[in-house]
């Protein structure tokens, strides 16, 4: 993979990541502009390794999703009023808390949820302004909204975790019960066009995403885009179940096993047989 | 037997090679006229900044070796210990030379006549050593217990006739645990190189010349004392010789190769182990001295890459099987049989060069070459200086191994020294000029309870501490708790204090460290290191009373005995000032209330924020506490947040740590970190990569200490269930590591249960 932290962090301490050149700050967008006013609802932050973009990043979880997704270990993401609401300001006072840390240990700044783009103003400010820090930014989301980025917003990311839930039309609306893939395919492809390095992410339920062509659709897709820069075939697990309960919904794949390594051979296999990096 | 010695000689000592200068080739110095190590390693070590590329696999010698010891092992886990000589106490010279395989062991010595057999050591307890005994089986021994009972006293026995009745009250009670008060107190470094690099003889006229300068001082107490220490000293080195003489070699003169400067600094290392059963014995700072002898061999043509390692992997052989014998209690208190033979390697020079060399790879490679291990407790001494070959090694073995920890050197060199070690798990000394009297730790969850019940003990109803009003009202006022807090803490240090110097004066006294004092500085600088336990329990307690609201069920006799949690106060480990500024206050506010009072011969009072893994005998003998922790449940170990509140990442947990002042804790702030590998990243690479980030940026932070488990939970479970399988899975508690397979089921359950930082 060619990200900034792949070869490990060759800036040493207090370097800022490569490739991450402050942009020129917009009038009317400045720090003391939105900062003050404009809230997010902010279900919670985490400080994760490896996980959800390069490195050691801070995350934060934005409440409230269109998607249902079946395996969704995060239903206490869906609903807005899940959050608190927050200011810019106020989540970039605790980015900064890390920013040193995440610039010596290499990382950056992912903004996950739920969907982001269900936000996607305070989305884009808080990208902007982690971006200006010199922190390297990630955007985690389904594409399903991915109309609401816009070109500024996309400026501002170094990298986009699309996950796509899967390729066949169907298929994809029995797993979010929600949603449409043509949109997701439409923000991966001007994502490319544009040349924004894209990650995909796939999680891989045994019954429900694993069939062949499904995944083949999936596949063939992330071969068409030239900024990909990698596949994570997420095995599915059973760890958010608990969540359900707590919230008094059904989780409805308590039943299913998680893949077996077989199938997760398979299906990395078909992946990497179009000559894609996957993990 | 005879033969042996014979062959040895033949084979090892040749007489061309004794000839040769032993110092051929190294750079000129200081240490060539004064005794002095650091100087030695500081201008004979070659920074190695390159990958692990180089490293030898297991030659099919060393895998017999050590193939030889894994058959005994399964034993010794199923019946304690494999064996025990209970008739013969032991001095350096008390057991004739054993060996693991003679004819191909390299690196020769073991404690006993045979591998695995424990030997006694009465003076520091006889109850101890026939308890121990009598748990395994074997019946005290007559002789032994009429000379120790009738004839000659013992450590234990003094302590106990000098303690005063508070301090036998904290004990009683296990607001004071785990005093060397029945044991070997450990943690005393012996510069064990000087041994190899000057030869005995050379140690011997050194210390009558400090003998001889204190004939002109008049013989007052103190100077009485230092006159029969270096008596004691100079008799100990004289053991040494006659001990490694039996083994066929004489180290009355330096070592000339890298075999002979591994196997005096070993012969000096096992007999201090053969004179003390300390809680840690630890082997100091070796491997750059040895790889000055290493890379001579190599040069001079005596050995090739596979020969350094075989030599290596020898020597730490040796390491791996240094035994004790404890009673079941102990090993309870410790988690299995930790011995800390701790080994620190890395750090950066006060020249700025990396103290890495090939040497310090060829150390973490015996975790490759024979499979993970506990002991020896191999430490990095961590620096974002560092070169990246070595961080990324560092980092693999952790993936691979969880056997190694790490500690920061841009904390400890500025506190100390380029030649700094660790003794045990986070105790920082220069080597063979720092000693310190190892304080085990003071409990201070059970303070908390004792200053809201007015001293009395909340399990017992006992009054333990002074008498104090108790803290009234059905909800508990911070500023009421805190000030009955700060006199309870008043009162714990000087009990605490006063207790550890009747330990430190009678182990002096009954079970003098006389070879390890030998390879010292006259005079030593000493620490007296408390600890503390219990940190996180008091500040989520103190936390709750503060930010939320705390109310008190009392029992008849008006004790709380129970309280109820009201709102949603922050926790220590998620790197929210609020409650971390409670940790900061508390531990420099203990630091401070301890280093008022007077110390035996004027010891640097020094603190840790460690338990060891007594954090789960901790937890059993202290009540239900304000954070909502029932009574008996296990406090987190050392500094460690408690299991499950930490819930931002093992990042966020890491940074409330950090924020602790080592500056107040210099005997050092522990972390054990359980992280799954998904936790880490999903390549192997990133994975490296990210936990050497995280490492640099923890030190960065000014973290001092992180112990790293890179493990599923499932693995746990599975190896709880089938340990045979398990031989070696290794884990890292509280500073150091243990077999996992060897704890008890209770302690097994503390692992598991222990947060794991993964991703969801």
């Amino acid at each position: 993979m060619t990200g900034p932290l792949a070869t490990g962090r060759a800036g040493g301490a207090g370097a800022p990541p490569a490739g991450a050149a402050p942009l020129p700050a917009r009038a009317g967008r400045g720090p003391a502009g939105d900062g003050r006013e404009l809230t997010g609802a902010v279900h919670s932050w985490d400080l994760s390794i490896g996980v959800d973009g390069p490195g050691t990043r801070f995350v934060a979880f934005l409440a409230g999703c269109p998607l249902r997704c079946r395996f969704c270990h995060s239903p206490d993401t869906w609903y807005r009023r899940s959050g608190r609401h927050q200011t810019v300001d106020e989540l970039m006072a605790q980015v900064e808390r890390y920013r040193r840390f995440i610039s010596v240990a290499g990382g950056g700044v992912t903004i996950s949820g739920g969907e982001p783009l269900m936000q996607p103003r305070f989305t884009g400010e808080v990208l902007r302004r982690c971006h200006a820090l010199g922190l390297h930014t990630a955007l985690d989301t389904s594409g399903f909204l991915g109309t609401r980025a816009d070109d500024a917003l996309l400026d501002a990311t170094d990298l986009v975790l699309l996950d796509v839930k899967s390729r066949d039309p169907a298929t994809y609306r029995r797993v979010t019960r929600t949603g449409e893939i043509a949109p997701t395919l439409r923000f991966g492809r001007r994502l490319a066009a544009r040349g924004t390095p894209i990650w995909i992410r796939f999680v891989l339920v045994p019954g429900l995403t694993d069939a062949p062509d499904n995944v083949a659709g999936v596949a063939d897709f992330a071969a068409e885009l030239p900024s990909l820069q990698r596949v994570e075939v997420l095995p599915f697990h059973r760890l958010g179940a608990h969540k359900y309960a707590e919230l008094g919904l059904t989780f409805p794949l308590a039943d299913t096993e998680p893949p077996t390594p077989e199938l997760l051979d398979r299906v990395r296999g078909q992946f990497a047989a179009r000559g894609l990096t996957v993990n | 037997m005879t033969r042996h010695l014979t062959d040895r000689k033949d084979t090892t000592m040749t007489g061309t090679e004794h000839i040769r200068d032993p110092w051929r080739g190294f750079a000129e110095g200081a240490w060539r006229t004064t005794i002095d190590v650091a100087d030695f390693v500081r201008r004979n070590h070659e920074p190695y900044t390159g990958d692990a590329g180089f490293l030898a696999g297991p030659t099919e010698r060393t895998l017999a070796v050590w193939g030889r010891l894994t058959d005994m092992f399964g034993e010794e886990r199923r019946r304690g210990v494999y064996d025990v000589d209970a008739a013969t106490p032991s001095t350096i010279t008390a057991h004739a030379p054993g060996y693991i395989d003679a004819d191909r062991e390299l690196i020769v010595g073991l404690q006993t006549d045979a591998p695995l057999r424990r030997a006694i050591m009465p003076a520091g307890g006889l109850r101890m050593v026939e308890t121990a005994l009598r748990a395994y089986g074997y019946e005290p021994d007559p002789a032994v217990h009429r000379i120790y009972t009738r004839y000659r006293r013992t450590h234990n026995d003094a302590v106990f006739d000098a303690y005063p009745s508070d301090v036998l009250a904290a004990r009683r009670s296990h607001i004071i645990t785990g005093l060397p008060d029945a044991y070997g107190r450990g943690r005393i470094i012996g510069d064990y190189r000087r041994v190899a690099l000057y030869g005995v003889d050379r140690l011997v006229a050194e210390r009558r010349a400090l003998k001889a300068a204190l004939d002109d001082r008049p013989s007052t107490d103190d100077v009485i004392r230092e006159r029969e220490e270096l008596a004691e000293q100079i008799r100990a080195l004289g053991e040494l010789t006659q001990m490694a003489a039996a083994y066929g070699y004489d180290v009355s003169g330096p070592a000339t190769t890298g075999r002979e400067a591994i196997q005096w600094l070993y012969f000096a290392y096992l007999a201090a182990t053969k004179e003390q059963n300390g809680a840690a014995m630890s082997l100091g700072r070796t491997a750059n001295f040895v790889d000055a002898y290493l890379r001579r061999d190599l040069a001079e043509g005596r050995l090739d890459e596979a020969g350094a390692q075989e030599l290596v992997d020898d020597f730490v052989i040796k390491l791996r099987i240094v035994r004790f014998l404890r009673t079941p209690e102990y090993d309870q208190l410790f988690s299995g049989d930790p011995t800390w033979v701790t080994e620190s390697l890395g750090g950066i020079g006060a020249d700025g060069r990396p103290l890495v060399t090939r040497t310090s790879f060829r150390y973490l490679q015996t975790l490759y070459n024979l499979g993970p291990a506990p002991e020896p407790n191999l430490t990095v001494l961590w620096s974002p200086r560092l070169p990246e070959g070595f961080k990324r090694f560092c980092a693999q073995v952790s993936l691979d191994t969880s056997a190694i920890q790490y500690e920061n050197d841009e904390l400890i060199r500025p506190a100390y020294d380029d030649d700094t070690a660790i003794a045990c798990c986070v105790s920082a000394m220069r080597v063979g000029k720092d000693m310190q009297f190892f304080g085990a730790r003071a409990n201070l969850a059970k303070a908390l309870l004792y200053a809201i019940n007015g001293g009395r003990d909340e399990l017992t109803g006992d009054q333990v501490a002074p008498p104090a009003p108790p803290v009234g009202g059905e909800t508990l006022d911070y500023d009421e708790v805190l000030a009955a807090y700060d006199r309870t803490l008043d009162w714990l240090a000087e009990t605490y204090v006063d207790a550890l110097n009747v330990i430190h004066h009678m182990h002096d006294r009954y079970a003098y460290e006389r070879l390890e004092m030998a390879l010292h500085d006259h005079p030593v600088h000493r620490f007296m290191a408390t600890g503390v336990a219990g940190l996180s329990v008091a500040v989520d307690s103190l936390a709750a009373i503060r930010y939320g609201r705390v109310k008190v069920l009392r029992d008849a006799t008006g004790l709380a005995v129970d309280y109820a949690v009201e709102g949603e106060p922050p926790t220590y480990g998620n790197d929210d000032d609020r409650a971390d500024e409670i940790a900061v206050w508390l531990v420099e506010t203990f630091a401070e209330k301890l280093r008022r009072q007077r110390t035996y011969r004027d010891a640097e009072l020094t603190m840790s924020v460690l338990t060891i893994t007594s954090n789960v005998v901790y937890g059993k003998h202290t009540g239900t506490t304000p954070d909502g922790r029932r009574a008996g449940e296990p406090f987190a170990p050392g500094a460690n947040p408690m299991n499950g509140r930490d819930t931002h990442g093992l990042v966020a947990s890491a940074l409330s740590v950090a924020k602790l002042p080592y500056g107040a804790a210099r005997d050092g702030i522990s972390l054990t970190g359980t992280v799954t590998p998904d936790g880490l990243g999903h390549t192997r690479d990133e994975r490296i990569a990210n936990l050497a980030g995280v490492l640099d940026g923890y030190a960065d932070a000014g973290g001092f200490h992180l112990n790293v488990n890179v493990l599923d939970r499932a693995t746990l479970l599975d190896a709880m269930a089938h340990p045979e399988r398990y031989p070696q899975l290794t884990v890292r508690v509280s500073g150091y590591a243990v077999n996992f397979v060897r704890l008890t089921p209770e302690q097994q359950r503390d692992v598991v249960s222990r947060t794991f930082h993964g991703s969801l």
